[in-house]
């Protein structure tokens, strides 16, 4: 689990670069907002999902896999908190997809990575690394969902055509499946990897809103006002409840 | 904005949405005919909350998300006109979505059409493009050996068997956890009954929604492994071939009298529900439906039917009776279904119904005597004064009993002795119980006792319920009355008499002509001396 975990903050990291490297270099040399998302209270204890009617992916766990819905990192931060602009850009700005898709991997009936930022148009490869039947469903509302069957090794490839945060993701055959994915029209997003820190650079100077989403704990805001060159510091803070 | 784009559309023909076809859809007059027929279950708004929806599972369709399990588009598009009209017109079998075709005309049908899509924003969004797929025909040879056995291969490669199970009863591994878009839960279809598959239950509909999956529900489409050529068309239709041949040729035809067949006078009746000698008895099919005439009510059992045989020695009748039941109850691993079931279905009960792991249960009722005329008990479960004979066999514990129901809420225990004799056999990987019940004809006990005898209209009515589906208590699948006819010997003068009639016509026959052609002798003579 741990080692999927890094597999996946890996993931997420290249996730985010390629988002940033789709961009149009208009955006380069701007502002840019980091911080930490921190978590405060007790720990939920995640359950541990039961594998045993997959043999392959049980196969791929040295101890019982935990479900991702909250997940703390040991630095008292959190991991998978999807932080994005929300509004604040310039009017009338567009921002092409990136060319590079986005990978998104089904392996020992996991998602990697658990909660990922798209753009519009951006192509997501769905790939099957597990080589058993796994469906994917997209359930958003803004976008139209798809629920597709890849029952071996493969890569499907979708697309979503409206801004829509977050569209949830899941397998039906194995109903602890699940990942989210944030659509937006823009670049200007980041997930929380496993020091709880977010990055969204490239900013042009102006006063932002931005969200932060956890699975659980649901969104929180902030308005920071980002100047060229000068990195703002903008960090969220999540109660157990 | 482009919709979810289509890779590699080798099958698929992108198109815009078609325009509105002619003729004139009037969106004004299709909400008065929405307003009057649909609502009620749909919705005023057509969010799917209409005052029905809260017992209905499957709940009714919520148009305000625009999807729709039947459609002939790629996962996840807008159906066409053509693809609403057919729903609206043939209904959604095994659902409370009846078919308007005949009770609504043409043009109300097309208007109130109109008028559902004006509850998502999607149709009018002209960006949204659909992509009709293509879907051919058939190849030939569907029903042959080789393409059974071919379409078995791939419904276990594609995965089929994961949620429909090995047999297709709906009972794979992945069954009890399955829910639909609005966290509902949801059933894997019984395969084994394609006239309540929701899209129609031939071939050509069973492949379309191979190609195209339902919408909303866990039901994926399989179009892309078409396009990534990791199985041919071919291979998917004779998928959708095997999955038809699960089913009766035609829907079963109901028939009011089970006619139980005399085996050799005195024979061994077996009472094993697997011995093939069951195999020679003509199997017989009763609907059930939901108790929905006293509180607590039903509107959704698990049990669609149950098939009956029958057949007695002279001394000792057997019922042997099975249904589709996707588990074995009380099974653990259901659990968190029933809470889901139970949870989603309104209960007019006066306490909400906590989930618990119920059995499965099956009650066959007679009457405590056969009738004279025509009246009967009450057909749910009798009445104070009127009470009825029932056996009640459970999965657990695993036992029959015999009894006396005086109204749903009352059931009169026999002696242990007055148990009919049970064997249950749950066939885990087909998702079927198999179950015989046998009993003497004659019973000593003739005041609580129903006896059996030959000849005679034997009223007879059957109940099930699965506990998996939280299924306990007045939550029950019911039928109506039918008959039971334990049939007698034929006595031997049936058969010899016949015999005996012809050999007597054929021999008065003979004579009348013997007669007739005999030469009459002594005119002749007469003639002869007189020539």
């Amino acid at each position: 689990m741990r080692k999927l975990g890094m597999v996946m903050a890996a993931v997420l990291a290249c996730a985010a670069a390629l988002g940033v490297s789709g961009r149009g270099s208009g955006d380069q040399g701007g502002g840019s907002i980091t911080g930490k998302v921190r978590f405060t209270g007790t720990k939920p204890a995640m359950p541990m999902i039961d594998m045993t009617e997959e043999a392959t992916c049980k196969a791929k766990y040295t101890s019982p896999p935990r479900e991702e819905t909250v997940m703390v990192n040991a630095n008292g931060t959190l991991e998978n908190v999807f932080v994005y602009v929300t509004a604040g850009l310039p009017a009338g700005a567009t921002y092409p997809a990136p060319a590079t898709p986005v990978v998104l991997d089904q392996t020992g009936c996991h998602y990697v990575p658990h909660v990922f930022g798209i753009m519009v148009d951006q192509a997501l490869q769905i790939k099957n690394s597990d080589g058993i039947l796994h469906n994917i469903k997209a359930k958003g509302t803004k976008n139209r969902p798809f629920n597709i069957s890849q029952p071996s090794v493969m890569t499907s490839e979708r697309k979503f055509s409206a801004p829509e945060v977050m569209v949830p993701l899941e397998c039906n055959v194995h109903g602890w499946m699940h990942a989210w994915v944030g659509v937006l029209p823009h670049p200007f997003f980041s997930v929380t990897g496993r020091d709880g820190s977010f990055s969204i650079k490239g900013l042009p100077p102006g006063t932002y809103t931005i969200e932060a989403w956890q699975e659980k704990y649901g969104t929180q805001t902030a308005t920071v006002t980002v100047t060229a060159g000068a990195p703002k510091t903008q960090d969220f803070t999540f109660a157990a409840h | 904005m482009i919709s979810a784009i289509l890779l590699l559309a080798l099958h698929a023909t992108p198109l815009p949405l078609p325009p509105s076809s002619s003729p004139v859809q009037d969106t004004a007059k299709g909400k008065a005919v929405y307003v009057q027929w649909c609502s009620g279950c749909h919705g005023d708004g057509g969010a799917g909350d209409g005052p029905a929806a809260a017992t209905m599972l499957p709940r009714p369709r919520n148009f305000t998300g625009a999807i729709y399990k039947i459609r002939s588009t790629a996962s996840g598009q807008l159906p066409t006109d053509a693809d609403l009209i057919r729903a609206i017109d043939e209904g959604l079998p095994g659902t409370a979505m009846p078919a308007w075709k005949t009770r609504l005309s043409d043009g109300e049908r097309r208007d109130v059409m109109a008028y559902l899509k004006t509850f998502s924003a999607f149709f009018a969004d002209t960006s949204q493009h659909v992509t009709l797929l293509r879907f051919g025909s058939a190849p030939g040879g569907g029903s042959g050996s080789e393409a059974l056995r071919v379409g078995r291969l791939f419904y276990d490669s594609i995965g089929c068997r994961k949620c429909h199970g090995d047999q297709g009863r709906g009972n794979g591994p992945s069954a009890p956890t399955l829910k639909d878009d609005a966290e509902f839960p949801i059933f894997a279809a019984d395969l084994h009954q394609n006239w309540r598959f929701r899209g129609g239950g031939t071939v050509a509909d069973i492949y379309r929604r191979l190609r195209t999956g339902l919408d909303g529900t866990p039901m994926p489409s399989f179009s892309d492994l078409i396009d990534q050529k990791w199985l041919t068309d071919e291979q998917l239709w004779r998928v959708a071939q095997y999955v038809r041949s699960l089913s009766p040729a035609s829907p079963p035809e109901v028939r009011d009298v089970i006619h139980a067949p005399q085996i050799s006078e005195g024979g061994a009746l077996s009472i094993a529900p697997d011995d093939s000698a069951w195999n020679r008895v003509t199997r017989y099919w009763f609907p059930l439906v939901g108790q929905v005439i006293h509180k607590p009510r039903w509107f959704d059992p698990a049990v669609s039917g149950v098939w009956v045989q029958a057949a007695h020695n002279g001394t000792t009748l057997a019922l042997r009776i099975s249904w589709d039941d996707r588990s074995q109850s009380p099974d653990s691993a259901w659990l968190p279904f029933v809470r889901r079931v139970l949870g989603t279905v309104a209960s007019d009960d006066s306490v909400k119904p906590a989930p618990q792991l119920w059995p499965d249960q099956l009650i066959v009722q007679f009457p405590v005597a056969i009738p004279e005329g025509m009246e009967r008990p009450y057909f749910l479960m009798g009445t104070q004064t009127q009470p009825v004979y029932q056996w009640r066999w459970t999965s657990a514990p695993r036992q029959a009993v015999a009894g006396l129901g005086r109204g749903l809420e009352r059931f009169e225990a026999l002696p242990a002795a007055a148990a009919p004799a049970a064997q249950a056999v749950y066939d885990r990987g087909g998702g079927e119980w198999r179950v015989v019940l046998s009993r003497a004809l004659a019973t000593a006990d003739t005041a609580n006792q129903l006896q059996f005898r030959t000849g005679r209209a034997i009223p007879v009515a059957f109940f099930a319920q699965d506990g998996s589906n939280g299924e306990n208590g007045s939550r029950m699948a019911v039928s109506s009355w039918y008959f039971l006819a334990l049939d007698q010997p034929t006595p031997p003068r049936v058969y010899i008499s016949p015999v005996v009639a012809m050999a007597l016509t054929f021999g008065l026959g003979l004579l009348v002509v013997w007669r007739a052609q005999r030469p009459k002798r002594g005119t002749t003579r007469e003639g002869t001396r007189a020539a």
